[in-house]
């Protein structure tokens, strides 16, 4: 896309009252191009893709946390990876995908690839740093009542971590989902082809519409998992863990997060 | 578009990935791209930490500032930069205020909450000690509690560095995407080179600015390295 050619926009903020009704008109629901579709390929590209990295990154996080091995390399490789910008992953994927099958490449699979290689780093590094930060006093105590290693990490170190875990995965949802969005770019579909296809055919309202549905359902995925998280952390008893536990006043940026 | 994409890809599948021609003519615009791409990237942090920063230094001492910003932060911490652009480009155009608005609000959230986390975790007992020794407010601050908090800083520049260097490929799609242009372009032409080019440099950039950021934290804060030293002799 060369800067010199004409494209919509300029200082009309009627377009974004259009895009709204762009997304009520009921034309847009249906067909292959509609909007059901697009959010069915967007959620379903994201949510296998979030599924296959929780699946390869939690149990090496919990590897990771729970023997103390490897922990330096790890943390870096995670920090490389969170380093590469989403549009090379997602272009690398796709390039992968032509030359080896071209059909596999206007598919699902390499978007899946990008997207799963992308959420893997920042569950891997929370889901690390969750075992990890759990108090030695307490393993010692787990070990003490003649638990194994197994059971210390399956009852003590797991459920202690699942916040830190669900944070991982809430970071990794949010920037699978607004990476999803560049899949139109690579002859892909999801709710980025509003936006490219707006470009192409000069309609702004289809580029804000494309827009808000993208930016609705990474908000959607983000509140999901803060309630998962709510739900699913472990009630802590003493006041002294629940002190130790609770959010301090002030945190720095999440591990492994990058705004996308 | 798949149907015409097809097409063309059965003439393009033994293309090479980097006709070496290509980056010879085309030299000029990938200096220029460069540029483009390292500049957004500077400015858009530089001017968020001007911004973030006595933002954080107000928010150590005055508590209610911090809610407010979170609030902001949470919501947009999770809107894509893709959907940010796109939503802008009715009001701002192509505009550089386009792709502006969008880095530099992420970096200042990011920034704003690694500066307050590192001065928030400054020990009261060294401070205390400091202004037993003497130090005015400000000397506290500046000789204190911003060297303390360093690391956390930096680790928030790292973040924002990297993040922006990403999101600027993004703005590809108004043209002003610095390497990111070429990744479009190889997408768009199913031609590999710019494609291979936009990826190798935007990583290259991206993991040499994180690099540099590690030695300047090294630099900055001589004393974490002495400590770790001593650390181990002990």
């Amino acid at each position: 896309m060369g800067e010199g050619r004409r494209r919509p926009g300029g200082g009309d903020v009627n377009t974004i009252v259009d895009g709204f009704q762009w997304l009520v008109n009921s034309e847009h629901w249906s067909g292959s191009d509609g909007i059901p579709i697009r959010v069915w390929e967007h959620v379903q590209v994201s949510l296998i893709a979030l599924a296959l990295a929780a699946l390869i990154a939690v149990p090496i996080g919990l590897w990771i946390g729970h023997t103390r091995r490897g922990q330096v390399v790890m943390v870096q490789l995670a920090n490389v990876g969170r380093s590469i910008p989403s549009l090379a992953i997602m272009s690398i994927a796709f390039l992968l995908a032509v030359k080896l099958s071209p059909t596999v490449a206007f598919g699902f699979p390499p978007i899946v690839l990008a997207l799963t290689l992308l959420g893997i780093p920042v569950i891997l590094i929370n889901t690390y740093v969750g075992i990890q930060q759990v108090d030695l006093d307490t393993i010692e105590a787990a070990r003490g009542m003649g638990m194994s290693g197994r059971q210390i990490l399956a009852r003590i170190e797991v459920p202690l971590a699942i916040p830190l875990i669900l944070t991982g995965m809430r970071l990794a949802a949010v920037q699978i989902i607004a990476t999803a969005g560049l899949w139109a770019l690579a002859a892909g579909g999801a709710l980025g082809r509003y936006i490219v296809d707006g470009f192409a055919l000069q309609e702004p309202d289809r580029i804000v519409a494309g827009a808000i549905l993208i930016a609705v359902l990474a908000i959607l995925a983000d509140l999901a998992f803060s309630l998962l998280t709510k739900v699913l952390s472990p009630k802590l008893t003493s006041q002294d863990a629940r002190r130790k536990h609770e959010e301090p006043e002030y945190r720095p940026a999440p591990q492994g997060w990058t705004a996308t | 578009m798949t149907g015409a994409a097809l097409a063309v890809l059965g003439q393009t599948d033994t293309q090479p990935l980097i006709q070496w021609s290509w980056i010879t003519d085309n030299f000029d615009e990938i200096a220029s791209r460069a540029v483009q791409h390292v500049w957004l990237t500077v400015v858009s942090v530089a001017v968020a930490l001007v911004i973030a920063f006595p933002f954080a230094v107000l928010a150590n001492r005055y508590r209610w500032v911090i809610p407010p910003v979170t609030w902001v932060s949470s919501i947009l911490y999770t809107i894509p930069a893709l959907a940010v652009i796109a939503l802008l480009i009715p009001i701002t155009g192509l505009s550089l205020t386009t792709v502006a608005i969008p880095l530099i609000s992420y970096n200042i959230l990011i920034l704003f909450r690694n500066t307050l986390a590192g001065l928030d975790g400054v020990d009261a007992d060294v401070k205390e000690a400091a202004i037993g020794m003497g130090l005015s407010r400000r000397q506290l601050l500046w000789r204190v509690e911003i060297p303390l908090a360093m690391p956390v800083i930096i680790a928030g520049l790292r973040i924002a560095t990297v993040s922006s260097i990403g999101l600027v490929t993004i703005a590809a799609l108004i043209g002003r995407g610095g390497f990111g242009q070429f990744i479009i372009q190889g997408l768009n032409e199913f031609f590999w080179t710019p494609l291979v080019v936009g990826v190798v440099l935007s990583v290259a950039f991206a993991l040499l600015a994180d690099l540099l950021l590690v030695l300047f934290q090294r630099l900055a804060t001589p004393w974490a390295r002495a400590a770790g030293v001593r650390a181990v002799a002990t």
